[in-house]
């Protein structure tokens, strides 16, 4: 890990604001390069203008978040799927 | 005589006149990135500017460095609401660029070594309001600061002003760029305070 980046546990405190779980714990799927592994895990670029998670196989921007007066906006394209483990 | 842009060659005002609705000064210069910084070696770098005909123009290093150089000195805002005021660049206007390019189009796609893009009307990079720009402050622009070359659109938020520039797609369409597709003003004019999706 270098100065330019931190690491994907940024993440949890904007998407805890969105989302009932800790998505950082979460499994995800790149969309680019199929890697999977733990949000947290991610390369995340920000927190300015807005976070940038990019996966830490390829480089590519995986989710990125922006947080505006009033409103958030989540952008998961980048994402082929979360697994998030539940409770039965 | 044409409408001179803030903050360029007009009669310096005084700072509080040049600072923006909602914005502070800075004195040093803040990086921020929304990714690795590209390393592009300088012969292998380009330029081009792409038409909505499908023709493309190129410039190699050497042959963008022998274009006629221009040294403006602009205020920048940044849309995290930092201000730096004449901040001094060399670089190669867009009137320039494409003055040999027909185009009948109305909107520009900025694309960037490392992926990053952005959008604007392609009639803010003409008329002295936009450069690319290879030198800061009298030096070698660093990486860091999108060097080898990047963007210089001064009126709009800074996001606009694209590091590691690679080249400009010429659309008929607008195609909104890498932070307008995530709750970005389409625009960004820092007079207006344009910020976010709706300001």
């Amino acid at each position: 890990m270098t100065a330019e980046h931190l690491d994907g546990n940024a993440l949890a405190g904007p998407l805890g604001e969105i989302f009932a779980v800790d998505v950082t714990s979460a499994t995800g799927r790149c969309a680019h390069c199929g890697l999977t592994g733990p949000v947290a895990s991610l390369l995340v670029y920000g927190p300015d203008p807005g976070l940038v998670g990019r996966c830490p196989g390829c480089e590519e921007v995986v989710l990125r978040v922006v947080r505006g007066p009033g409103a958030a906006w989540l952008d998961l394209r980048g994402t082929v799927s979360l697994r998030v483990n539940l409770p039965d | 005589m044409g409408i001179i842009s803030r903050g360029f060659q007009g009669r310096r005002r005084d700072a509080g006149d040049r600072l923006p609705p909602g914005q502070y000064l800075v004195d040093d210069f803040p990086v921020l990135s929304a990714g690795p910084t590209p390393r592009v070696p300088l012969d292998r770098w380009e330029f081009a500017v792409d038409t909505e005909a499908g023709q493309t123009h190129r410039w190699s290093w050497a042959e963008f460095l022998a274009l006629p150089q221009e040294t403006p000195t602009v205020d920048i805002h940044c849309v995290t609401k930092w201000t730096k005021l004449d901040t001094t660049w060399q670089g190669v206007s867009l009137d320039v660029l494409l003055e040999d390019v027909e185009t009948a189009a109305d909107y520009a796609l900025i694309y960037s070594y490392g992926g990053y893009t952005t959008n604007l009307p392609l009639e803010d990079l003409l008329d002295g309001q936009a450069w690319i720009a290879h030198r800061f402050d009298g030096e070698e622009l660093e990486p860091r600061h999108g060097g080898p070359a990047r963007l210089i659109v001064p009126h709009l938020y800074f996001w606009k002003s694209a590091k590691w520039v690679r080249g400009i797609r010429l659309l008929n369409e607008d195609y909104p760029g890498f932070w307008e597709t995530a709750g970005y003003n389409n625009y960004g004019d820092p007079w207006r305070e344009q910020r976010y999706e709706g300001d």
